[in-house]
């Protein structure tokens, strides 16, 4: 018999629950402005690091720095601020809607808006995202109608899905915008096929994958990693770290001690992690990884360091599994915030026109949301016809399904 | 019409897609330089080139999940799963992702992709290598699924399945890649060549999904059957002297319920023979399907012959397999009732 002691499992833990003092002691911050910028087709042996650090462009004096700064102009700088103040109100209105049985369901993207604002503006029209629920910035920031999200989120009788799809999960292939699965993790994989079809067609559009923190415990999530790495498929893998996956902490998916961006590695894939919360660095990493996959250099895995400010959903109260205080004290700041006071400290902006701005943009929210429940809101009439739900499940309704619609009364 | 063996009628049918249709892509596990465990994709890499028709690493996942995203984005992917014993770990993909894209986007995005596998028992494979799968994805909307039983169907059906823009499932039934099979595994196996149905026609031409055959007319019983079992069910009838009428379903979702009511009302009695497990088996759905619109024409109870409930075996395959002695038996008791 074997004298060593029982062996015991570890279950790691995150760093405060609530009642706890929030400690971020742990995060190491980098400074703005460290990390190398390399050359697109540089040797992935040769930026091993890069999945270690973080890259940031502003600095804590609201500073743009270093070799990953002045991807851009001043006015696409306003523009991208716009489209995360435009994103935080829609947010809020949407979440307001919720609560007032307008619909089922809600996800806001509270703290995150940068990730997917600033990432549209480094594809160009035609190129397809494969996003989770939290990337609804693709779709603000590429122009998509505000009203037509707000129909699909109300189920109401203009809703582009017939009601059939869950508040918030869009669909515009003209918008590059793919139809959001709520298996989770699923669409990593379906990114990378897609952009194989592209280079098998000899296309020069690209794909970029979504996935977040928690789901990169799913077996999609290696799958396409080989795939890419495999075939150098012209994708772009992202990886948005927003510590929580609903209760769970990032550490119980992320495994050891790595980085989730580190994982890239196995696979010979340049793999980088960013300041998700810093549009300018966002935006940055974006191009340079876009630009890769255009050149047929293959696959970059990204891992946006962000932090998820609000609730999972309107369903969730996050003060149940974490300490209130921990979104003040998280140690990357406010998206909004840090871009706005870069612009004021430039010049490109003022207090004044924040506000303005502010105004503007609730207003634009609240006339697309008037349009929209004119149409109906869940709940309250106009939704879609049974009739719709027996139809697109093939592109020819088969016998049987004719006969059950007809049972229905349809 | 030329004589071939099933494997090589599905042979015939990729090279005839890749040759009418430049986005017929066809990829998986060993399907590209050797052609395939099987060789029903032997020589197409050299043909179409290895962006055509490729290996894939062992993922059944991955492949599943690249090619929804290929078919999203306007390709036509034609996918080995080289069992279907391995299906398993791509299913979420195929149930959760290629069957809803259609629905779910509104016709936004949609999913034409033929999914292949290698299905069911005869070659001595153990459980892992002679499942029967169908009924998983018979229960899902959005799919179609379909078992060919013999070369000419293979082809023709596989070839409307790339035609088609919805996903489709093809399970081939291995034991008769080479020549039918009637239960009786003592005897050699009889090539196609000697049987009509190994005449393919040549070029293109589609089967129709959703329609059903009749492989033997008669009066007195129905037998629904599929793939393999089709041919147990020739010898079973033959061997009873009983005037049966079999029907080959060939597509099991969408069903052809014309063809199944229209010769159950004519005979009054239904037998149905599969090789997969009884409990929940697609015997199941036939079943139901039966007594929903044949109640009241039906003379006696409606009887399945199928595999045990248990998984397959390895030394005992032929006890497993539904044989003709069995399908024998339960004709006679139907035409006692």
């Amino acid at each position: 018999m074997s004298k060593t002691a029982p062996l015991s499992l570890n279950v790691p833990e995150p760093g405060c629950r609530p009642g706890d003092e929030p400690d971020f002691s742990d995060f190491v911050v980098p400074e703005a402005g460290g990390v190398t910028r390399p050359p697109i087709d540089a040797d992935p042996n040769d930026i091993r690091d890069m999945a270690f650090s973080i890259i940031r462009v502003l600095d804590n004096e609201d500073h743009a720095v270093g070799p990953w700064a002045g991807t851009l102009s001043n006015d696409e700088l306003v523009e991208g601020l716009r489209h995360m103040m435009t994103l935080r109100i829609f947010d809020a209105r949407m979440m307001n809607a919720q609560r007032q049985g307008k619909t089922s369901f809600y996800i806001q993207h509270l703290g995150e808006e940068a990730v997917s604002c600033a990432f549209r503006k480094a594809l160009q029209d035609g190129d397809m995202n494969f996003p989770t629920y939290r990337q609804a910035g693709l779709l603000i920031a590429g122009g998509y109608p505000m009203t037509t999200m707000m129909n699909q989120i109300y189920s109401n009788s203009q809703d582009p899905l017939h009601g059939r799809q869950l508040p918030i999960m869009y669909s515009s292939k003209e918008h590059g915008f793919f139809s959001i699965s709520g298996n989770l993790g699923t669409q990593f994989m379906q990114s990378v096929g897609w952009a194989m079809a592209s280079a098998i067609s000899g296309d020069t559009r690209i794909a970029a994958g979504w996935i977040g923190d928690g789901s990169t415990a799913e077996s999609d999530f290696h799958a396409a990693l080989v795939f890419a790495s495999t075939y150098k498929a012209p994708v772009v893998l992202n990886i948005v770290n927003n510590q929580w996956a609903i209760s769970t902490f990032q550490g119980i998916a992320r495994g050891g001690v790595g980085t989730f961006a580190a994982r890239g590695h196995g696979f010979g894939i340049p793999s980088v992690r960013v300041d998700g919360n810093d549009y300018l660095a966002v935006h940055a990493v974006a191009q340079w990884a876009n630009e890769r996959a255009r050149s047929g250099l293959g696959p970059t895995l990204i891992e946006h360091v962000t932090y998820r400010a609000g609730g999972h959903s309107s369903s969730d109260d996050p003060s149940a599994y974490r300490a209130k205080e921990e979104v003040a004290a998280w140690p990357l700041g406010d998206p909004i915030d840090r871009l706005k006071k870069h612009l004021i400290k430039i010049g490109a902006w003022s207090d004044e026109q924040h506000a303005k701005a502010e105004e503007e943009i609730l207003e634009q929210v609240i006339a697309a949301q008037k349009e929209a429940e004119s149409c109906g809101t869940l709940g309250h009439g106009k939704v879609p016809s049974p009739r719709d739900m027996f139809e697109g499940v093939y592109e020819t309704m088969p016998p049987h399904l004719v006969k059950q619609r007809q049972e229905a009364g349809y | 019409m030329t004589q071939m063996t099933m494997i090589e009628a599905i042979r015939d049918a990729h090279d005839v897609a890749m040759g009418r249709d430049e986005k017929v892509v066809v990829f998986g596990e060993d399907v590209g330089y050797f052609g395939g465990v099987f060789r029903c994709t032997a020589g197409l890499q050299a043909k179409y080139g290895k962006t055509r028709c490729f290996d894939a690493p062992i993922s059944e996942l991955g492949i599943v999940g690249a090619a929804v995203g290929m078919a999203a984005y306007g390709l036509r992917p034609v996918i080995e799963i080289q069992f279907a014993d391995y299906v398993y770990p791509g299913i979420d993909q195929i149930v959760s992702e290629a069957a809803r894209l259609r629905y779910r986007s509104a016709g936004d995005f949609t999913c034409p992709l033929v999914i292949r596998m290698p299905t069911g028992g005869g070659i001595f494979g153990g459980q892992t290598h002679s499942q029967s799968p169908e009924a998983y994805f018979t229960h899902v909307a959005g799919l179609k699924t379909v078992m060919p039983s013999n070369p000419q169907d293979a082809k023709g059906l596989f070839l409307a399945a790339i035609e088609d823009p919805d996903p489709v499932i093809i399970l081939e039934p291995k034991r008769l890649y080479n020549g039918p099979f009637d239960g009786h595994h003592d005897k050699p196996i009889v090539p196609w060549k000697k049987h009509e149905q190994g005449d393919v026609a040549e070029g293109y031409y589609t089967t129709p999904l959703g329609k059903a055959a009749i492989r033997r007319s008669g009066n007195e019983v129905t037998i629904l059957a599929y793939g393999t079992m089709v041919y147990v069910a020739e010898a079973a009838a033959e061997e009873a002297g009983i005037d049966a009428e079999i029907i080959d379903l060939r597509t099991l979702l969408p069903l052809d319920l014309d063809a199944i009511e229209t010769s159950v009302k004519k005979t009054g009695r239904c037998l149905i023979v599969h090789e997969a497990t009884k409990t929940s088996g697609f015997g199941a759905e036939l079943m139901a399907q039966v007594q929903e619109t044949c109640f009241y024409h039906l003379e006696s109870q409606i009887i399945r012959v199928t595999g045990w409930d248990t998984p397959y075996p390895h030394a005992q395959e032929w006890d497993y397999f539904p044989c003709p002695n069995r399908v024998v038996a339960a004709l006679h008791q139907l035409m006692e009732e």
